[in-house]
């Protein structure tokens, strides 16, 4: 009896230590903290605002049981309820859905990239760039909005293979190649933009304008969320089997945890660079059709310091800088935790640098307490 | 023994350490363990890999806090409350990986953290002179008070360790297997250094596994199995033998078996190879069941020979011809050739110490692991667990990370990389190097199956190429020896034509005479 209750309990333990379970529970810890705190908030405004009507027809001399009559009156618990209510409601949920796509869909390829040992600081700039090229391409080239879809992913995975190889060749740390890149590429699509937004008429988006806006209220309501949140959602399913099924995948976490090892056994260590470099270009093209979608211009001058957050988000998903240690469910969560937090505190009406200061001290307590858990399991 | 105790009392020993328990959680790492150290005295502390030596000397560095007894230097109560008070008392720890700063000079690394100072400010000249002091002992030419660490050998960076250590004034040394990657010279001229510690009245433990070594260097020796004490003995009067059944609590009749095996065709053959630097020249056939072993100094060109073997290095000169294939080939291109390397260097190189071991097993090939190339986790820990039943290695399964394995585990895992692969030929490079008798049997007894093969099951001969620096190792398990020295490779003699004088004869580069 005890036996069996302690092998259950044993084995719960070893579930919730499990990093990615971990950081669901606390995403829902997160979120439950925001319902709960916005809806104290609400019903302590409202119950606020009351009173200070009450003063108010006290003091103009209306009678008490008029008082209560005032239509300006409302129930706090009732508001709180609807704050919360509204919190969790389908309008909410979708935005943070759509907010967390952008970086989330550039997190996917960072993932591998530090899952590999390595670290890419041009993912902003690449962003930038496929919006800008996508806006040219319709605006400008006359193209549809697939090639045009199609025109800004390929050149964003030309910019990866470029950063793969010069990493490969030169044998220059991934840092400098891509900081390097993060210039060249931001100067690259400055360069194709003329130093200005490419404004695209609405006639020539066609579905691109669709592809990250709100369905709810719409003919296509039934999909719960627009196409791109699903299509975030697919090709994270696809790169986690990817990492955990193939020979690429088992092949990056090889590279990350030992590359000398990894040459060792035979592993073709230039190309899976290669490769996963060129992936996490094609990804940040991705979020940067995302982002044309979502803006409808091509900003040469957006996604700036965007990489840090992809960054942030991959490392709160457990990733290691070090290499060798990473999930896709981690960094969709550590993407999430980050969105709920921003979105929360606005909803809270809390200032920017409130939710600045917040998410900073996640990143740093999170990947903290990961690392305490490491030193204690040697 | 008994007449020790007559004539010394407590005072006597430098260094005493009595009753000492510890427990990590359920496992118990010292029981009830005592030792004597007196001053100009080296006391061996001989052991498996786990029986406890290095917890024992953590608590004597007072990095670990045992749980009871009690430890005296020089009859004064001691207890140390970290590495740092330890240093203080005069004890000095001389860890297997060296703890030394290799960007700056060997004063600077002597003197670092006791640095004599006015106002703040390093005064030079008096750190100058101490390192002076205390390198002028060792008598090396390549110790200079301005070399940078990195440019001196491993030898001579071990010594600048111990400088660091009698700078301070150290009464108790400890050395951690000091000799594990010394060539034979250093190894004289350490163990030159340790008698001269000892006419200075140092107290000396010292913690190795080679036995021969232990015989030579050490006054006592007092093994430790499981957390206790099993033996304590004057090192003359206990035979090699002995010390090894103590160690393994049993009697080991056959360290190297030999089995009947039958040399094949030539499935290796090199002529005239030359790397980048090294190998200037080697030439040798390797035959299918048999062992060939090659012997020499560290740094004389081994490993590099069997890296460019194997595409790891890059081919200036030579033929190489590996079965039907002929020329110098990737890594990649070796393994699918039917050929396999085993790293000096496990943990740098060898595993991927992050991953788990069903990985570390399968990272060569992972094929037929599930349909359309997939390789499905399940049935790479179905492969894996064949290989931790056979090998014996020791661990939770096969998704525990290698990090938390032994030493004597994890070359049984890089090991099994090999045979997973079903390779023919293994070019082993210090396979035993740093783990404990009973994995090192174990890996002898494999190397003689794997040469020997098994026709009853289907098992052809495999060839073994094996590095060794240990050379009663290459006598015990190879067939065939050849040295290497300063880049070339002398020819291949069969062992009952040699013996181990005249392999370091060779590999020192003096006359062969007879």
């Amino acid at each position: 009896m005890t036996d069996s209750m302690n092998q259950h309990l044993s084995s719960l333990r070893g579930l919730l230590s499990q990093t990615s379970v971990k950081l669901v529970l606390a995403l829902i810890g997160i979120f439950v903290f925001f319902v709960v705190a916005i809806g104290v908030q609400e019903a302590v405004n409202a119950h606020r605002s009351n009173k200070r009507i009450l003063a108010e027809l006290e003091a103009a001399g209306v009678p008490t049981d008029e008082r209560q009559q005032d239509r300006r009156l409302t129930s706090p618990w009732w508001d709180g309820y609807d704050a919360s209510l509204r919190f969790l409601g389908r309008r909410n949920l979708e935005m943070i859905a759509l907010h967390t796509t952008i970086v989330g869909m550039a997190a996917l390829g960072m993932t591998l990239v530090i899952i590999s040992g390595g670290i890419d600081l041009s993912v902003g700039s690449i962003v930038a760039l496929s919006s800008v090229v996508i806006a040219w391409l319709l605006q400008y080239a006359g193209a549809g909005p697939l090639t045009a879809a199609l025109g800004g992913v390929a050149a964003a995975a030309l910019f990866g293979i470029i950063s793969g190889l010069l990493i490969t060749w030169l044998r220059v740390v991934p840092f400098i190649v891509t900081l390097g890149m993060m210039l060249v590429v931001r100067g690259a699509a400055k360069g194709i933009a003329r130093e200005q937004k490419i404004e695209v008429d609405i006639a020539r988006q066609k579905w691109l304008q669709e592809l990250l806006h709100t369905v709810v209220g719409t003919e296509h309501s039934w999909t719960l969320a627009p196409a791109g949140v699903w299509v975030w959602l697919i090709l994270a399913v696809g790169m986690a089997a990817m990492l955990r099924y193939t020979r690429l995948g088992r092949h990056i976490f090889a590279i990350g945890s030992n590359e000398q090892t990894a040459r060792l056994c035979g592993v073709a260590v230039e190309r899976v660079k290669v490769i996963v470099y060129m992936l996490c270009g094609t990804f940040a093209g991705l979020a940067g059709l995302m982002q044309f979608s979502y803006l409808t211009v091509g900003d040469p001058t957006g996604a700036v310091g965007l990489e840090l957050n992809v960054i942030a988000a991959v490392v709160i998903g457990g990733g290691s800088l070090a290499g060798g240690e990473g999930s896709i469910l981690g960094t969709l969560m550590g993407a999430l935790i980050m969105t709920v937090i921003a979105t929360g505190c606005a909803q809270m009406w809390l200032p920017n640098w409130v939710q600045e200061i917040i998410t900073g001290a996640i990143i740093v307590v999170a990947v903290g307490l990961d690392r305490l858990r490491h030193r204690r399991s040697i | 023994m008994a007449q020790g105790r007559i004539d010394s009392t407590d005072k006597a020993h430098r260094l005493k350490m009595q009753g000492v328990c510890k427990r990590f959680g359920a496992t118990v790492a010292l029981d009830d363990v005592g030792i004597e150290v007196s001053p100009g005295e080296v006391l061996a502390l001989v052991g498996e890999n786990g029986a406890g030596k290095s917890t024992l000397m953590k608590v004597l560095s007072g990095a670990v806090k045992e749980d009871a007894g009690q430890m005296w230097l020089d009859g004064v109560p001691y207890r140390p409350s970290n590495p740092l008070e330890a240093r203080r008392a005069g004890v000095a720890m001389i860890y297997q990986e060296l703890s030394l700063t290799p960007h700056l000079s060997v004063q600077e690394n002597i003197m670092l953290g006791m640095e004599p100072t006015r106002l703040g400010v390093v005064r030079a000249k008096q750190v100058r002179q101490r390192a002076i002091e205390a390198i002028k002992e060792f008598d090396n030419p390549e110790l200079t008070p301005d070399a940078r660490v990195s440019n001196l050998s491993v030898g001579s960076q071990q010594l600048v360790e111990i400088a660091r250590a009698l700078a301070i004034g150290c009464r108790v040394l400890v050395l951690d297997e000091p000799t594990s990657s010394l060539t034979q010279q250093d190894v004289e001229r350490l163990f030159e250094l340790i008698g001269r510690l000892k006419r200075q009245d140092k107290a000396i433990v010292y913690i190795s596994h080679f036995i021969e070594e232990v015989k030579r260097v050490a006054d006592r020796v007092t093994v430790l199995r499981d957390g206790k004490v099993v033996g304590s003995s004057d090192v003359a009067a206990i035979t090699t033998d002995e010390i090894i059944a103590l160690m393994v609590g049993r009697q080991v009749e056959e360290l190297y078996p030999r089995s009947g095996r039958q040399a094949g065709e030539v499935i290796l053959e090199i002529e005239d190879l030359a790397g980048a630097e090294k190998p200037e020249s080697a030439s040798l056939k390797l035959h299918r069941g048999e062992v060939l072993g090659i012997a020499g100094l560290v740094g004389a060109g081994r490993t590099e020979l069997l890296r460019s073997l194997f595409g790891l290095e890059p081919v200036r000169r030579g033929r190489i011809r590996l079965g039907v294939y002929t020329g110098p080939a990737s890594p990649l291109r070796r393994w699918m050739q039917g050929a396999g390397f085993l790293s000096e260097d496990r943990t740098k190189e060898g595993l991927a110490l992050s991953l788990s071991v069903a990985d570390n097993v399968t990272l060569s090939k992972l094929k037929g692991f599930g349909p359309l190339g997939l390789v499905l986790p399940s049935r790479q820990d179905g492969a894996t667990r064949r290989w931790i039943e056979r090998l014996g290695i020791r661990c939770q399964g096969p998704r525990q990370l290698l990090s938390s394995l032994s030493g004597g585990n994890q070359q049984k895992v890089a090991l099994a990389r090999l045979l997973q692969h079903d390779v023919d030929v293994l070019l082993l490079d210090e396979p035993t190097r740093g783990i404990d008798v009973a994995a090192k049997a174990m890996i002898y007894k494999l190397i003689d199956e794997l040469a020997t093969g098994s026709p009853a099951e289907g098992r052809a001969p495999k060839a073994v190429l094996m590095v060794s620096s240990y050379l009663p190792e290459l006598m015990g398990i190879c067939d065939r020896v050849a040295v290497m020295r300063r880049g070339r490779l002398g020819p291949t003699r069969r062992i009952d034509e040699i013996d181990e004088h005249k392999l370091m004869f060779d590999a020192t580069g003096a006359e062969v005479t007879g």
